[in-house]
């Protein structure tokens, strides 16, 4: 994706200024609601038109003030899925799939709906009519949907803030998927900065109408250290076997613990930076399931809090946070060798 | 025993052909124009929607001598003899009457209808590669039907009971342009009618009846459908 955004729009009491270029294929836009937001969204999506600036979506340009040029949505070629789905509620699922896609000239056809229809796992859903699916059936057709038309941009808002966060995990796979098959860039709007975590490589964040910086979702996710939740660390668990009534499995050269009592155990889970703790000699006999050897690699500060970064081996990293006193008695500094500590229930589910 | 005389049946026949065609001519334009007013940004709509929302609160008696002077020699009386169409104490009159007075209940339903469909469903289609036409006819249609329905049968029975503006632009000829409630009124301002008006009432009744019976069965079944 080439995108570049320069834009002023004024809305009664609100206003929103926003510059940026990205070349990144996976973007996202996080900011608390009532940042401007949407009001983004809709100056991309072209429901709004910019007071002034100018947007450029690879070669084409979208707006510009200056040329007076403004594209109507239908000639974007900007695919959009919302919150809700907004599928075709008189149509079939395939129908709904097809939408955009019949109305492509031939050539531009270069995505297969079967493939879209195999990747989303839509099969058994095609004859069925939109209101028959459940949320998350519905937020996979609208993104086949979307996708079918061959965008250049995806736009995605909030499509995981309507799911229970069972469904959120059973869609960021397939968010995933699409990114890796098909290669279409998107800009995902979202104020959760897991989901931001697991789909994006950039972030822009926005407050107040006005972007105020942009970084690397893992930056931000650092920032909050300082909240009540701590710094969530993302494990992939892949192969795990069965073991006393836990589940254990390869994580870089060591091995990891986990609970997990529903019935297909494995995926990313979630593991607090609070719930793990730090020890210089190897404890003889603890009840926490999993111990690592690790070494520190980074200490960072935030509000009151020191963030320990650990390499486990094998390119795994993990963050532990200690407050100040923890650092002085430990002696702890870069390169030092500590053991990592924490629970098998710490872990939890992401998706 | 109260039994309809020939004429009573011509005037129950004319009642339902002319409510019929009328509701069948407005129903296209009626979407048209509740699709100008509730997408449409421009200039002069407010002034559109007093226009198409007049007839509601004018008397129909007032909205009938409007369009017998439009349609007079004053009017478009001299063109329309040029073309051969006579129209002024017709049954097509009465058409034009039941039209203009039915047409904003119509207008309104639709509207209702319209704004129930969330914008952001338009702004997909558009998305998809739609045009506002292809829109039109493929998203906004589909979803209106329930309230084209609503709004039809609300019109047909509006025009079943159409009085004044009939009357001054049809006249109450019996068997040419006398409707139901033209033929009650004969009935009920002629001594010893009681009784035969009593009886088209209550054909009047049945037939109502019967309209709102087909369009509730039409709205459920859809209903149905969706669920």
């Amino acid at each position: 994706m080439n995108l570049f955004v320069s834009v002023e729009k004024r809305l009664g009491n609100f206003s929103l200024a926003a510059e940026f270029a990205s070349e990144s294929g996976s973007l996202g836009l996080f900011g608390p609601s009532g940042s401007g937001k949407s009001t983004l969204f809709n100056l991309l999506a072209g429901t709004t038109r910019p007071d002034c600036g100018t947007i450029r979506l690879g070669d084409r340009l979208l707006f510009s003030s200056s040329t007076r040029t403004c594209l109507p949505p239908q000639q974007r070629r900007i695919g959009l899925v919302f919150q809700q789905g907004m599928l075709f509620p008189h149509l079939s699922v395939r129908e709904n799939l097809l939408f955009g896609f019949q109305r492509l000239p031939g050539r531009e056809r270069a995505i297969d709906p079967d493939r879209v229809i195999g990747v989303l796992g839509l099969e058994e859903l095609l004859a069925r009519k939109a209101p028959e699916l459940s949320g998350g059936e519905r937020q996979r057709v609208a993104l086949g949907r979307a996708l079918l038309c061959n965008p250049k941009l995806l736009l995605l808002d909030e499509p995981l803030s309507a799911l229970d966060d069972c469904l959120k995990g059973q869609i960021v796979p397939f968010l995933q998927a699409v990114r890796r098959e098909f290669g279409t860039p998107y800009l995902l709007i979202s104020h959760s900065l897991q989901e931001l975590r697991l789909l994006t490589d950039e972030v822009l964040l926005i407050e107040r109408g006005v972007l105020t910086g942009r970084s690397h979702p893992e930056e931000i996710a650092r920032q909050s250290l300082g909240s009540s939740l701590g710094y969530l660390n993302l494990v992939e668990a892949r192969d795990l076997r069965r073991q006393d009534g836990l589940w254990s499995f390869a994580w870089g050269e060591q091995t990891l613990t986990l609970v997990d009592d529903t019935p297909e155990a494995g995926g990313a889970y979630s593991l607090s930076s609070k719930d793990i703790l730090l020890c210089r000699e190897h404890p003889l006999a603890i009840s926490a399931r999993n111990l690592l050897h690790c070494r520190v690699v980074r200490l960072f500060r935030y509000q009151g809090q020191v963030g320990v970064e650990l390499d486990c081996g094998g390119g795994r990293n993990l963050i532990s946070q200690v407050v100040e006193q923890a650092v002085r008695e430990l002696e702890l500094q870069v390169g030092q060798k500590v053991y990592a500590l924490f629970k098998a229930n710490a872990f939890k589910r992401v998706y | 025993m109260i039994l309809l005389t020939p004429t009573d049946w011509q005037a129950l026949m004319l009642s339902a052909r002319v409510a019929g065609l009328a509701t069948l001519l407005a129903l296209p334009f009626g979407f048209l124009v509740a699709c100008l007013l509730s997408y449409g940004r421009f200039r002069g709509k407010a002034l559109l929607e007093g226009v198409v929302n007049l007839p509601l609160v004018l008397p129909p008696v007032v909205v009938g001598y409007l369009l017998l002077l439009a349609l007079g020699d004053a009017g478009l009386g001299p063109l329309l003899d040029r073309l051969g169409v006579r129209l002024l104490f017709t049954w097509y009159a009465a058409v034009l009457a039941a039209l203009v007075v039915g047409f904003p209940l119509l207008v309104r339903s639709i509207r209702i209808g319209l704004e129930a469909i969330d914008p952001q469903l338009l702004l997909v289609s558009s998305s998809l590669g739609a045009g506002r036409f292809d829109t039109l006819c493929n998203v906004v249609l589909p979803l209106s039907r329930r309230s084209l329905l609503a709004g039809a049968s609300l019109m047909f029975a509006r025009s079943l009971g159409e009085f004044g503006a009939t009357i001054m632009v049809a006249g109450n000829i019996p068997g040419l342009t006398q409707t139901i409630p033209l033929a009650i009124y004969d009935y009920g301002s002629a001594p010893g009618g009681e009784r035969l008006a009593l009886g088209l009432c209550l054909a009047s009744i049945a037939l109502s009846l019967l309209v709102l019976l087909f369009s509730e069965k039409l709205a459920r079944g859809r209903r149905e459908v969706n669920s």
